[in-house]
């Protein structure tokens, strides 16, 4: 989970890593009283989750709360690259000297960690790794290890920060590297570390991405999670337990594997070529064992979705059977329409693996109006195409 | 001969007495695999259908010979039991469990590459397959029988599904390395493995979308391999930032693409298939020429 840069200072703040002084609003009056309590000039920044914002009208300054407020009012609700801004952090306005670039990231290639800083921040970093790779220190941080003090001393050597400040620096470095641990962040990235004209060095901005699989040892990161931002469906399937992602399409898709279902966007999406450009609505994964009660609830999710045209379900009975698999589909059909669903949307299914073929029978005795079996995933896609296109063009 | 696992394979079971850790060992033990112990703290001298149950995996492998084992441990216990798997010097690790932090995984893997005693496969994996020999892990052994191909893949289903393709030809050794971001057994790994292999012929690698380790797998095909390989990518429509099932599978900041995957493989003459199917028949190809 990606954190808005609000959320990434109050991890900072919790583990002592100097950061500015400011309140998250989401009014413009809020704005105005956030500005009064600070009491001098003020920036008020966009929460978005993505890059670019200052360029985007996304970042200003504001010299009274009356200026703050006016700020926040013509930022709240803009469009940055898609995403809109439903929250601005008024923060106070501090004097820069110098700009700084540090992060701690997940290293897959290396298996382990990787710390990076640059005394050229305040800029696109991936432009400074492109054009002057010399400028961005890069220092693998061991797992068992990580980083204490001597190690933050060999990456800000590396870096080439200025001696004034290595200390505060090396600081930093040990307290991010606690967030990074203590928070089970898998991204810890300030950009920039400032310097002000006094002295100090402070985080003026952050980005953390948290580990969703460390989520049942942090009860608190729940409160992170973004409802506003996330689409309607995806949540609906949350509250379910599924593995849901929505996407800009007119096949619903449900499989079992993350990996199978993968494949299946890619083949509905291959076929739907043939068919006018139709694309897969989702991914859907529900697990291995292909329960009929997560069937069901698979179901609801997919065919709920305005957009869905006709839906796929593709199969492949390893752990559990096929004849397993293809009761369950009925069974959840039943228990849809038991509670009073409409159902008229088209469904492929592909199944596949042990015991194939009594699962087909099974689907082919039921005679189910809306059921429609495919031998292969090849096929079954082009079928599943063709039936949403139909559907969608008599529309 | 086979790839890591073979018919005198002795498995044990770390969290045998929990539900999957009990069913898996049944599905297990009827495939044929020798599985001599079980551990679960707290537990040594109960027994699951008549195997063992020991209170370390020390105390199993002294008592039963046991070389390889099988971790179904939960996320939150996982890292502790495979320290311990590690400190006892096993020879195979394969960690079945889904959904253990990353700090956990990127702490065991280094441990075990300080020991140097373990290799680790997985986690977030179906583990490995020498159908006819030995099963370590969750992959159906009924799919296919023996043969002479070797498949490495980040995916579950995608394996079962290749095999089922492929099952009048049979298999050597199929390995699911996992889908998590850090994992113990690369791509790379396996072919290395495949290669030196007597009697694997030739070779698919199913990869998917995130990280580089497709791309990095292409450039060791070039130096390295010299058997047929064909290769397969899914995540093609997946879209950037968003995470599909797996813990590794996201694209970010435009790289661990499919298309990128898919090219470096092409580059070094690896045939990469659209679909499943087709990637099948590619190997297909392969193998009546032989």
């Amino acid at each position: 989970m990606d954190l808005y840069e609000y959320q990434a200072k109050h991890l900072f703040g919790k583990h002592h890593v100097p950061v500015t002084p400011g309140e998250v609003c989401s009014t413009g009056p809020a704005a105005h009283s956030a500005a009064r309590k600070i009491g001098s000039a003020v920036v008020v920044k966009a929460q978005v989750k993505v890059g670019g914002r200052g360029k985007a009208g996304g970042v200003k300054l504001a010299d009274t709360p009356d200026d703050a407020q006016a700020k926040a009012e013509a930022i709240l609700g803009m469009d940055i690259k898609g995403h809109t801004v439903h929250r601005v952090l008024v923060t106070e306005a501090s004097d820069i000297a110098e700009e700084y670039y540090v992060s701690f990231l997940l290293d897959r290639t290396n298996r382990a960690f990787l710390a990076m800083a640059s005394v050229a921040g305040g800029v696109d970093i991936e432009e400074v790794a492109a054009t002057r790779p010399e400028d961005l220190a890069k220092i693998p941080v061991d797992a068992l290890k990580g980083v204490d003090e001597a190690k933050a001393h060999e990456i800000v050597a590396a870096a080439r920060f200025p001696e004034a400040i290595v200390d505060q620096v090396v600081a930093i470095l040990v307290k991010l590297w606690i967030v990074m641990v203590e928070e089970d962040a898998t991204l810890v990235e300030v950009n920039p570390l400032v310097l002000t004209p006094d002295g100090l060095v402070l985080a003026l901005d952050g980005k953390v991405t948290l580990d969703d699989n460390a989520g049942y040892r942090h009860a608190s990161h729940a409160d992170f999670v973004d409802r506003e931002g996330t689409d309607p469906i995806e949540l609906r399937a949350k509250e379910f337990d599924l593995n849901y992602v929505k996407l800009q399409g007119e096949v619903g898709i449900i499989g079992n594997g993350a990996g199978l279902v993968m494949s299946t966007l890619d083949v509905v999406a291959y076929a739907g070529e043939e068919f006018g450009g139709i694309k897969p609505a989702n991914f859907l994964d529900i697990g291995g064992g292909a329960s009929a009660s997560v069937m069901a609830n698979g179901l609801d999710i997919v065919l709920n979705d305005p957009e869905v045209e006709a839906v796929f379900v593709n199969v492949f009975g390893g752990i559990t059977s096929c004849d397993a698999v293809a009761n369950g589909i009925l069974q959840a059909l039943e228990m849809l329409s038991a509670n009073g669903a409409e159902l008229t949307k088209p469904i492929v299914a592909r199944i596949d693996g042990n015991n194939a073929i009594e699962g087909r029978k099974i689907l082919t005795d039921a005679g189910h109006p809306l059921i429609e079996i495919v031998d292969t995933m090849d096929d079954a896609a082009r079928r599943v195409a063709e039936l949403a296109a139909a559907r969608k063009a008599g529309k | 001969m086979a790839i890591w696992l073979d018919k005198n394979s002795r498995i044990l079971v770390q969290g045998m007495t929990g539900g999957e850790g009990t069913k898996h060992t049944r599905r297990m033990v009827a495939s044929g695999s020798q599985v001599v112990a079980g551990v679960t703290p707290g537990k040594a001298g109960q027994d699951v259908d008549g195997i063992p149950i020991y209170d370390s995996v020390q105390d199993a492998m002294a008592a039963t010979g046991a070389n390889v084992t099988v971790v179904f441990v939960p996320p939150r216990f996982a890292k502790a039991a495979v320290i311990e798997a590690i400190d006892a010097r096993i020879e195979l690790a394969v960690v079945i469990t889904e959904g253990i932090p990353i700090h956990d995984t990127a702490q065991f893997f280094q441990y075990s590459q300080n020991s140097g005693a373990t290799r680790l496969i997985g986690p977030n994996c179906p583990g490995i397959i020498s159908p006819g020999q030995s099963n370590a892990g969750i992959i159906p052994s009924d799919i296919t029988p023996p043969g002479r191909i070797g498949l490495v893949s980040k995916s579950g289903t995608l394996t079962y599904q290749m095999m089922y393709e492929l099952r009048d030809f049979g298999f050597s050794t199929a390995v699911g390395i996992g889908g998590d971001p850090i994992i113990g057994t690369t791509h790379i790994d396996c072919l290395a493995a495949f290669e030196a292999d007597p009697d694997t012929d030739a070779i698919v690698m199913i990869g998917e979308i995130g990280g580089d380790a497709e791309e990095r797998a292409a450039a060791y095909i070039k130096d390295h391999v010299t058997k047929p390989v064909v290769g397969y990518v899914a995540g093609f429509t997946a879209p950037e930032g968003k995470t599909m099932g797996h813990a590794g599978a996201i694209v970010s900041g435009g790289s661990g693409t499919a298309a990128g995957k898919q090219e470096a493989l092409e580059a070094v003459g690896v045939k990469v298939g659209k679909t499943p199917s087709a990637t099948a028949r590619l190997m297909r190809e392969i193998m009546t020429k032989a």
